[in-house]
């Protein structure tokens, strides 16, 4: 074998990761340059997805080059943009102005814990942004400067915006220790915006939004393809089932347009949470359907710019009005429910041609969604189990120990954190906690959120998953836990490698797909095969794919 | 962007050294790409997925699940592993000239 890259695991050595010094460095920040080791940045975006998408400066080239090549007047431009966004978004201003540097943000940060780079103390990543908006917005930053901790906006300032903003998985962990409640992650959505005013972003969050746009959905499947995809699934749950489900797509009429991350369309284990849906959806008979249009639960926008957020969210709203459904349902995804709980409304709202989602099954109406019409799966799943509609055998599950991940955003921007307790907790036997200072709304980030999650990234990935693979250990140790659930689709794709790297033998799984496993089918065959189509329950010696 | 070489030809990849353009992939491409890829030579089995992957990007434009791959193949995926150390989505399909996956994947 050759030798692991920086971009690979196996090149970290967990006892040098696990040497974090928090000791800041003994030159003052401002005079501490930004260096672009391997595997601590994001490759940026190519020219092409910044050209289709009608984004500023399309060009080529790397953070590790002297010249990043920006326009002439780029602090002509940076300066315009504050000002825009400014007068535009009040909580922007107010964040500005309110900090009073406490602290109590500083040690909250994942990626402080298992880097020690205080310039990803949440303070002081906002300062980067802060000094500059001091010395240009401010009187007393024209007149005193550096003395009130206001600064130049230099081109090393630009570079280090590049480098800290992209240090940040918008995960908002800190805001909840924040005594003035600043939303750390929208000061960073600003330097992004403003940074891409210059052209300077990254092809992990931009290659998804240009296939979005295009394609709908991140990973430019089309409507021939997520046909496919869905008909190979409805194959696999045919054979461990045995029961031949529907898959409508594009139907109009249907009562509810169903929306899921396209990572659950590409990328194990999301595949199986995928299989999930579609049993469960018809199971209970629900008249719903896919869109090839409205391919994507995701929203790369909002690790982009408001204005993208608002160009790809509407797509969603733009097809259920096509389709002619009464409400949307949501997957197990993360940031989607940020955007829809958050931003939707204002952006691309009011929805008032969709009626007040109402489950057809238990007739309850989600108030909660009056606004949005959209319904997160995990709340329409915990209706139906109270309400008795699923024939669940939670011991199908046995053997799982089970801990739950809270994904940042449904947690933290939603807060939706009893449904999936009460939907695990009906579905396996075995469900244990991590420390409650790692769960629920203190949650901590996989990592590899708000477009992070790329291999050239690793030692970020690996450092910033250190506190939540940490507390996944404990578990592990203690009660011997070996699936860690999680409803999002970033979450499915970077956890794993967080829990191979600090727990070793611990596997991701979505909720829907255990809750499938644990649900008993009308008409189901003698069930030997989970949805993984692995032999849990049968006899091994009996099974033909031995 | 870095060139990739094969002869005196030089082709476009990214920075993990995925082809750019997609439709100039040719089979010499796919021999050179392998021997960086810890491949000294492409035998059936190889050809058995990358001309798979090949054939299904062409109709989909994208690349496929891997469990596809491997219920297509008949392969499982430590023999996947076995024929192609840098995994399925490093090392296959970058053989096979496909653009890397992106998004939450």
């Amino acid at each position: 074998m050759a030798e692991p890259s920086f971009d690979s695991m196996d090149y970290y050595k967990k006892d040098e990761l696990l040497e974090v010094d928090h000791k800041p460095p003994r030159t003052s920040w401002m005079k501490t340059p930004v260096e672009f080791r391997p595997g601590t940045w994001i490759y940026p975006t190519k020219a092409k997805h910044l050209e289709y998408l009608g984004m500023p400066n399309p060009r080529d080239w790397s953070p590790t080059d002297e010249d990043w090549k920006l326009p002439d007047n780029w602090q002509e431009i940076i300066f315009n943009g504050m000002r825009e966004r400014l007068d535009k978004y009040r909580s922007f201003k107010v964040f500005m102005d309110i900090c009073v540097r406490c602290g109590a943000c500083a040690d909250k940060c994942h990626f402080f814990i298992g880097g020690g780079d205080p310039k990803n103390m949440p303070v002081l990543r906002a300062e980067l942004i802060r000094s500059v908006y001091r010395k240009d917005f401010t009187t007393a930053g024209k007149l005193l400067g550096r003395m009130v901790g206001a600064r130049k906006l230099t081109y090393d300032v630009i570079k280090e915006w590049f480098y800290y903003f992209y240090q940040c998985t918008e995960c908002r962990r800190c805001s909840v220790f924040c005594p003035y409640g600043i939303d750390t992650a929208e000061i960073t959505m600003m330097g992004r915006e403003l940074l891409h005013e210059l052209g300077l972003g990254v092809n992990w969050a931009m290659e998804p939004v240009a296939n979005c746009f295009r394609t709908g959905n991140h990973l430019g499947i089309r409507p021939h393809g997520l046909k496919d995809t869905l008909e190979f699934f409805a194959e696999d749950i045919e054979e461990a089932t045995g029961i031949s489900i529907d898959i409508p797509m594009n139907k109009k009429g249907a009562e509810v347009l169903f929306i899921t991350p396209s990572g659950d369309f590409l990328a194990d284990p999301g595949t199986y949470t995928c299989m999930g849906y579609m049993a469960l959806f018809h199971e209970i008979g629900l008249d719903y359907t896919w869109s090839t249009y409205a391919s994507e639960g995701g929203n790369f926008g909002l690790f982009t710019s408001h204005e993208m957020i608002k160009r790809l969210n509407a797509k969603m709203y733009a097809e259920a009005k096509r389709l002619g459904v009464k409400w949307i349902l949501g997957g197990e995804c993360g940031h989607m429910w940020r955007v829809v709980n958050q931003y939707m409304d204002t952006m691309n709202g009011p929805a008032d041609f969709l009626e007040v989602p109402k489950s057809p099954i238990t007739g309850t109406v989600f108030e909660n969604a009056k606004s949005t019409k959209m319904v997160h799966i995990m709340e329409f799943i915990a209706d139906l189990i109270k309400h008795g509609k699923l024939k669940l055998d939670a011991s199908r599950n046995d053997h799982l120990k089970v801990t739950f991940h809270d994904s940042c955003n449904p947690a933290r921007s939603m807060g939706i954190l009893e449904e999936p307790r009460y939907v695990l907790k009906h579905v396996c036997n075995n469900f244990y906690e991590m420390p409650e200072n790692t769960i629920r709304e203190q949650t901590f980030c996989c990592g590899g959120g708000a477009g992070l999650g790329t291999d050239e990234n690793m030692e970020m990935r690996l450092r910033g998953g250190l506190p939540r693979g940490s507390a996944v250990k404990h578990v592990q140790d203690k009660y011997g836990v070996n699936t860690l659930a999680t409803m999002c689709a970033i979450d499915r794709a970077t956890l794993q490698t967080v829990c191979d790297y600090w727990a070793p033998g611990v596997g991701v799984s979505g909720i829907t797909e255990m809750v499938a496993n644990a649900m008993i089918m009308k008409g189901e065959k003698k069930r030997k095969l989970n949805f993984r189509l692995e032999p849990v329950w049968g006899d091994p010696d009996e099974d033909e794919e031995g | 962007m870095p060139d990739f070489m094969v002869g005196d030809k030089a082709y476009e990849v990214d920075e993990d050294g995925f082809l750019q353009q997609p439709d100039l992939w040719n089979k010499e491409v796919a021999e050179a790409m392998a021997k960086t890829e810890g491949v000294e030579e492409l035998t059936e089995d190889h050809w058995k997925v990358v001309n798979f992957l090949r054939d299904y990007y062409v109709e989909y434009q994208v690349a496929p699940m891997i469990r596809k791959l491997c219920k297509s193949t008949g392969f499982k995926l430590n023999k996947i592993y076995e024929l192609f150390p840098s995994g399925p989505a490093k090392g296959a399909c970058k053989i096979a000239g496909l653009p890397k996956p992106t998004g939450c994947v």
